[in-house]
């Protein structure tokens, strides 16, 4: 028998197919519907907004990744999409790229890498930007008759108060029907659709919903956590407004602002998610309610980013408490007990 | 055949490939020149060599004691004469104490006739004892001796024996094959253990990816004794023995207890086909039906072949190793040890031999863990791989003990599900070593 060479490796000797990388890319690839919507909806400044928080995000994990190439693995991809969709149109660009090298510096590395996060990086460079720069990031555009027009001053030099067109700002669905003196309440269809004033991949969420659906049919987002929050959201506020405390209808609320975003792509990010299932109903509960609270009551129009972000924060603790009860440990297991 | 089975919650589905040997009969592997029986073939302590050097050997003749309660005899699968006693390559990856005889080429290779007793006429008591004379061992990869499962404690009664042809391992078909082509011996075992414990009931656990299978095993069902067949869900690890125990009984067995302590007892189809066969013809346990499996052989197949001969006769016989063979294992993908050496006999609990290819044991790269959960959702035993994987790579065994590691039984779901290639198991099985190591400091 001629010489071969085999390789000695711990069982098992089999693997599936699945791959973390795997995961991620596929995740960009459900975006891929609601990014084509929001340039639809917005114009050329969707793409600008989009591709300046990615680059932010993908140039500070190349250079102060953990691993090499570790920007192969398409989790920073994922988070300056996320960071893009959750901005307004007409943000200035520097603002947008400074939001996803804060998400992915703070957000991610500093915690040591992939995996080792506590909050949603996308979310924290949001975050980040609506204490730095209030205006800008609730300066809602409306589309004007022309496609090719910006959306805003996308091209605001860094620390220059980008020009504000009067004429081409609107508000949001939950901040007319919120703050405004003459709240109206928009068709819950227009929601669904994306037809209506919101950051970029809120508006849409029909194709959220979609995209959210074929990751959860492939096994690559745990459904409990978004049934968990849409259900949670449609109690606490079905309750509310029936109680005549909320002028928020529960369908409204879920179709509206960045709900369907929210529950579907921030707070199923598996590494700032809990790891039971048991965990993942209670996390998506507290999201919900926790929306359903700041959105009523609460100093902004829309509260799904720090809801997502309080929740996080508990995680360690949820999984704590859920952990799997211990095989054998009921049943008969008491009577054999020593 | 559908409808609600029972089963037990979590598992993985790996792709079976059991297409490649399922519908092939069994053969007979032709004697090598040269066998070698390690002492250890069997859970316990190993069993102490009766031969020496130069010593004429029969088929079927005993050639190691027992020592003590937990082991087994060896019995010799060919005739010739001892060449050496010496430290040899085993298939846990260690050298060990082995008995190497050289076969009589001119030897018509019968059996030495050896007397037992019917097993109807001698009292219960005494059947484990011609078990345990007969080296029978559990077939079904741990290779725990069986005389010993058969006294279960006496404040722990069983009232259940369950019979395990569920082979939940992808490749293997030995199991199916022995079903298939020995039914009867399958049954006259499950009749000789009951007797042994004094019970009626047995029930026969088989995965619905083998019906035909299921229905012989109907076909030829005794019936005078409760004897029945329970179709099983086809799903990893069907046939460990708490899995089964549950998905048969719905009962759980507690940590750290026997199967007695829930009144079951879990036999595999091949150790009761090998217990019929001691009562019927004398024949001790000393061959087997192996899968010979994976795209890394000519050949693939089932054999019958005797304990003893080494992987490169096995392989020679069926018909040599394909140009990309990556990998050898004993046992199946999910358990299996990888061997290092063609010089291994084929042992006891060696159900399988695969030859896998480079793309049948493809690995990607260990990347970060996600926190995902899936492995959480694989563990057929309620454990949180993802925290213990933590643990264990921060060498914290003493928390890990705590997070029940004594109930992991390595049978490798969470290595197999996780998306980033951490090889949970492998940390597991390294962290009880650890474990037993600061136990005997």
């Amino acid at each position: 028998m001629n010489e071969t060479t085999v390789k000695i490796t711990a069982a098992p000797h089999v693997r599936s197919p699945e791959s973390t990388t795997r995961i991620m890319w596929s995740v960009v690839l459900s975006l891929v519907p609601v990014i084509a919507a929001s340039i639809f909806f917005f114009g050329p400044s969707a793409v600008l907004v989009l591709g300046a928080s990615t680059a932010g995000c993908l140039l500070t994990e190349r250079l102060f990744g953990t691993r090499r190439d570790s920007i192969a693995d398409g989790s920073a991809v994922i988070t300056g999409l996320l960071l893009g969709m959750c901005l307004p149109a007409g943000i200035p660009l520097w603002m947008a790229f400074l939001g996803g090298v804060f998400g992915v510096a703070f957000g991610k590395l500093i915690f040591g890498g992939l995996g080792q996060n506590v909050f949603n990086p996308a979310l924290l460079g949001r975050a980040f930007l609506q204490a730095a720069f209030p205006v800008a990031i609730t300066t809602w555009p409306v589309r004007g008759e022309n496609w090719w027009a910006l959306a805003g001053d996308n091209f605001a030099l860094p620390f220059m108060t980008p020009t504000v067109m009067d004429a081409m700002t609107g508000a949001t669905p939950l901040g007319i029907l919120k703050f405004s003196d003459d709240p109206v309440v928009t068709p819950v269809l227009n929601l669904i659709l994306g037809s209506t004033g919101g950051s970029l991949g809120e508006t849409s969420a029909g194709l959220i919903l979609a995209g959210g659906i074929y990751l959860a049919i492939r096994g690559h987002l745990n459904w409990h956590i978004p049934v968990s929050i849409l259900l949670s959201v449609f109690v606490f506020s079905g309750i509310f407004y029936a109680l005549g405390l909320s002028p928020f209808s529960p369908w409204f609320m879920l179709f509206s602002g960045g709900l369907m975003l929210g529950a579907w792509y921030m707070a199923t990010d598996m590494v700032t998610s809990p790891v039971t299932n048991r965990g993942c109903w209670v996390f998506g509960a507290g999201i919900g309610l926790l929306v359903v609270i700041i959105r009523i009551w609460g100093g902004l129009p829309e509260g799904v980013m720090y809801a997502i972000l309080l929740m996080n924060a508990l995680v360690p603790f949820i999984n704590r408490a859920t952990q799997p009860r211990k095989f054998g440990s009921v049943r008969r297991a008491a009577e054999t007990e020593e | 055949m559908s409808g609600r089975l029972p089963s037990f919650r979590n598992g993985v589905h790996p792709p079976e490939h059991k297409e490649l040997t399922s519908g092939i009969p069994s053969r007979r592997l032709p004697f090598p020149d040269e066998i070698i029986l390690p002492l250890s073939q069997h859970i316990g302590r190993p069993a102490e060599a009766l031969v020496k050097p130069g010593d004429r050997v029969e088929r079927g003749d005993v050639i190691a004691k027992a020592t003590g309660l937990i082991s087994s005899r060896v019995h010799t699968s060919a005739a010739g004469t001892v060449k050496s006693i010496e430290q040899w390559p085993h298939p846990s990856g260690t050298m060990q104490p082995s008995v190497r005889i050289e076969v009589d080429p001119h030897s018509t290779q019968l059996q030495r006739p050896r007397l037992v007793p019917h097993w109807d006429e001698v009292p219960a008591e005494q059947l484990s004892e011609e078990i345990s004379k007969a080296g029978i061992v559990g077939l079904g990869g741990a290779a725990f001796p069986s005389h010993v499962k058969m006294r279960p404690p006496e404040d722990q009664p069983v009232d259940v024996l369950i019979v395990n042809g569920s082979e939940c391992e992808p490749y293997l078909t030995s199991d199916h094959r022995t079903m298939l082509e020995q039914p009867e011996y399958v049954h006259q075992g499950i009749r000789i253990v009951l007797r042994a414990l004094g019970i009626e009931r047995a029930v026969i656990g088989i995965e619905l990816n083998k019906p035909d299978a299921i229905e012989v095993m109907r076909k030829t069902a005794p019936t005078d004794l409760d004897v029945s067949v329970q179709p099983l869900k086809v799903k990893y690890p069907q046939g460990a023995e708490k899995m089964l125990i549950k998905t048969v009984t719905g009962r759980e067995v507690p940590s750290g207890k026997l199967p007695s302590a829930v009144g079951a007892l879990v036999q595999n189809v091949a150790t009761t086909a090998s217990i019929a066969r001691v009562f019927d013809t004398g024949e001790p346990l000393i061959e087997r039906i192996m899968t010979v499996s994976g795209r890394g052989v000519k050949q693939p197949g089932n054999w019958l072949i005797p304990f003893g001969t080494k992987l490169r006769d096995v392989i020679d016989a069926c018909g040599g190793m394909t140009g990309d063979i990556a990998e050898i294992v004993f046992g199946g993908p999910m358990m299996g040890q990888s061997q290092a050496s063609l010089d291994v006999p084929v042992l006891k609990a060696t159900g399988g031999i695969l030859l896998l290819s480079r793309d049948e044991c493809k690995r990607q790269d260990i990347l970060p863990c996600i926190r995902c959960g899936k492995c959480i959702d694989a563990c057929p035993v309620y454990l949180n791989p993802q925290l213990m994987g933590a643990l264990a790579r921060v060498e914290r065994f003493e928390e890990m003990s705590k997070n029940n590691l004594g109930d992991c039984m390595l049978c490798g779901c969470c290595s197999f599900v996780c998306p980033s290639n951490i090889p949970l198991s492998q940390l597991f099985a390294m962290s009880k070593m650890q474990l037993s190591r600061m136990k005997a400091a």
